[in-house]
């Protein structure tokens, strides 16, 4: 839903400064929001100092490095560490990113780090992904068939397997959805590209049996049609993925139902 | 608060089963104006500046008027769907929201009305 202004309880502020690690010449600056649900206060953006001599190249390392050595309170999400599990998505330098794959010779200056836009926070860097998941599930992400099982295995073509390239690689990171304005706006109805993209993967799969009512299902104005085509989904894809043609691609089945 | 699961919010109502009859009228009214706008806009731009008389004259002959009839059901037709997009994406509440689209509606079809009835009533009269 469309809100300008932050209530006053999620204004942020500015917060605490930590000291610098003692004799590193080679310094980066990072600016990370916070906020616990457990003291009631505001978030607020905490500076931290990390010794790039001694770090790793990518975001995550940073972070990681912030929480053994500085401040482990700090709260992220990561596991795979190489842009596989899609934990560590967050807003890094203004852009959805996983850290984990994002280097810091990308970002110019300092480096900003706040949680992924427009979802409630759970603490600090972690997002609710609740809802997120529960659109995932209402898209019916499995194999729906109504033939009876063959004995060995449902069979594909080498050109209709390649119709899921670009489809199959998505790690429901939520990226794209968080970088939505159509999202942000109406995150509870529109359904928003990560979940969309997973639909057409099962629409478009050769061997699936209820591609009418997989459209059918998405044939609804806030559903899919709230995707006017802004791309950020496309421009902020860690995988390289594009959502919106994924989106486009529906639309073009529904007009083909039509005309 | 509820205790709605998370699932059973995203299913809310179900699908409304509609929506691709106004995105595929967006883009034929959207190709629609390509030629019609600048076979209204030239002849219009023309005549206003001669006054009330060449207004008359411009579309007292079958072919300015057809083009302006045609460029007014569609222009307002496309306006209708365009603002329809914007109350829809910006105005989350309800009341104003059904509000808005019932007044885009009335008022787009009474400017598309009103229009055509000027052009009609120049024409059969000349």
């Amino acid at each position: 839903m469309v809100q300008l202004t932050l209530p006053k309880n999620s204004q942020m502020r500015t917060g605490k400064t930590w000291p610098k690690p003692e004799g590193a010449t080679n310094l980066r600056t990072f600016r990370i929001y916070r906020w616990s649900p457990d003291d009631g206060e505001n978030p607020r953006v905490d500076t931290y100092f990390v010794d790039m001599d001694n770090c790793g190249p990518m975001v995550l390392d940073a972070l990681i490095k912030i929480k053994n050595e500085i401040d482990p309170t700090l709260t992220f999400r990561r596991s795979c560490r190489e842009g596989i599990c899609g934990s560590c998505a967050m807003n890094i330098d203004g852009g959805n990113h996983l850290a984990c794959i994002f280097g810091m010779d990308e970002v110019k200056g300092d480096v900003n780090i706040y949680p992924l836009p427009h979802m409630p926070v759970v603490k600090d860097l972690v997002p609710d992904l609740t809802h997120f998941y529960a659109q995932h599930a209402s898209i019916q992400p499995w194999l729906e068939t109504k033939s009876n099982t063959p004995a060995k295995e449902w069979r594909q073509s080498i050109e209709d397997r390649e119709k899921l390239d670009g489809l199959y690689e998505c790690v429901m990171c939520a990226c794209c959805s968080t970088a939505c304005p159509s999202y942000w706006w109406n995150g509870d109805r529109y359904l928003g590209p990560a979940a969309l993209l997973h639909a057409y993967r099962w629409i478009i799969d050769s061997r699936d049996e209820a591609t009418g009512e997989r459209l059918d299902d998405l044939h609804d104005p806030f559903k899919l049609y709230r995707c006017h085509t802004i791309m950020n989904c496309t421009k902020t894809c860690p995988k390289g993925l594009n959502p919106a043609k994924a989106i486009a691609q529906i639309k073009k089945l529904m007009v083909e139902r039509v005309v | 608060m509820g205790y709605r699961t998370d699932y059973a919010r995203v299913q809310n109502l179900g699908a409304a089963h509609e929506g691709v009859g106004h995105w595929w009228g967006q883009r034929i009214s959207s190709l629609a104006l390509i030629p019609l706008t600048p076979l209204f806009v030239i002849p219009f731009g023309r005549a206003l500046g001669g006054g009330y008389e060449a207004i008359l004259a411009t579309y007292s002959g079958w072919g300015n008027a057809l083009v302006a009839v045609a460029f007014l059901l569609v222009g307002f037709w496309h306006l209708a769907q365009g603002l329809q997009v914007v109350v829809e994406d910006y105005v989350p509440q309800k009341g104003p929201r059904m509000g808005l689209l019932l007044g885009n509606t009335l008022l787009c079809g009474a400017f598309a009305l009103a229009g055509v009835f000027a052009i009609l009533t120049i024409l059969l009269r000349a």
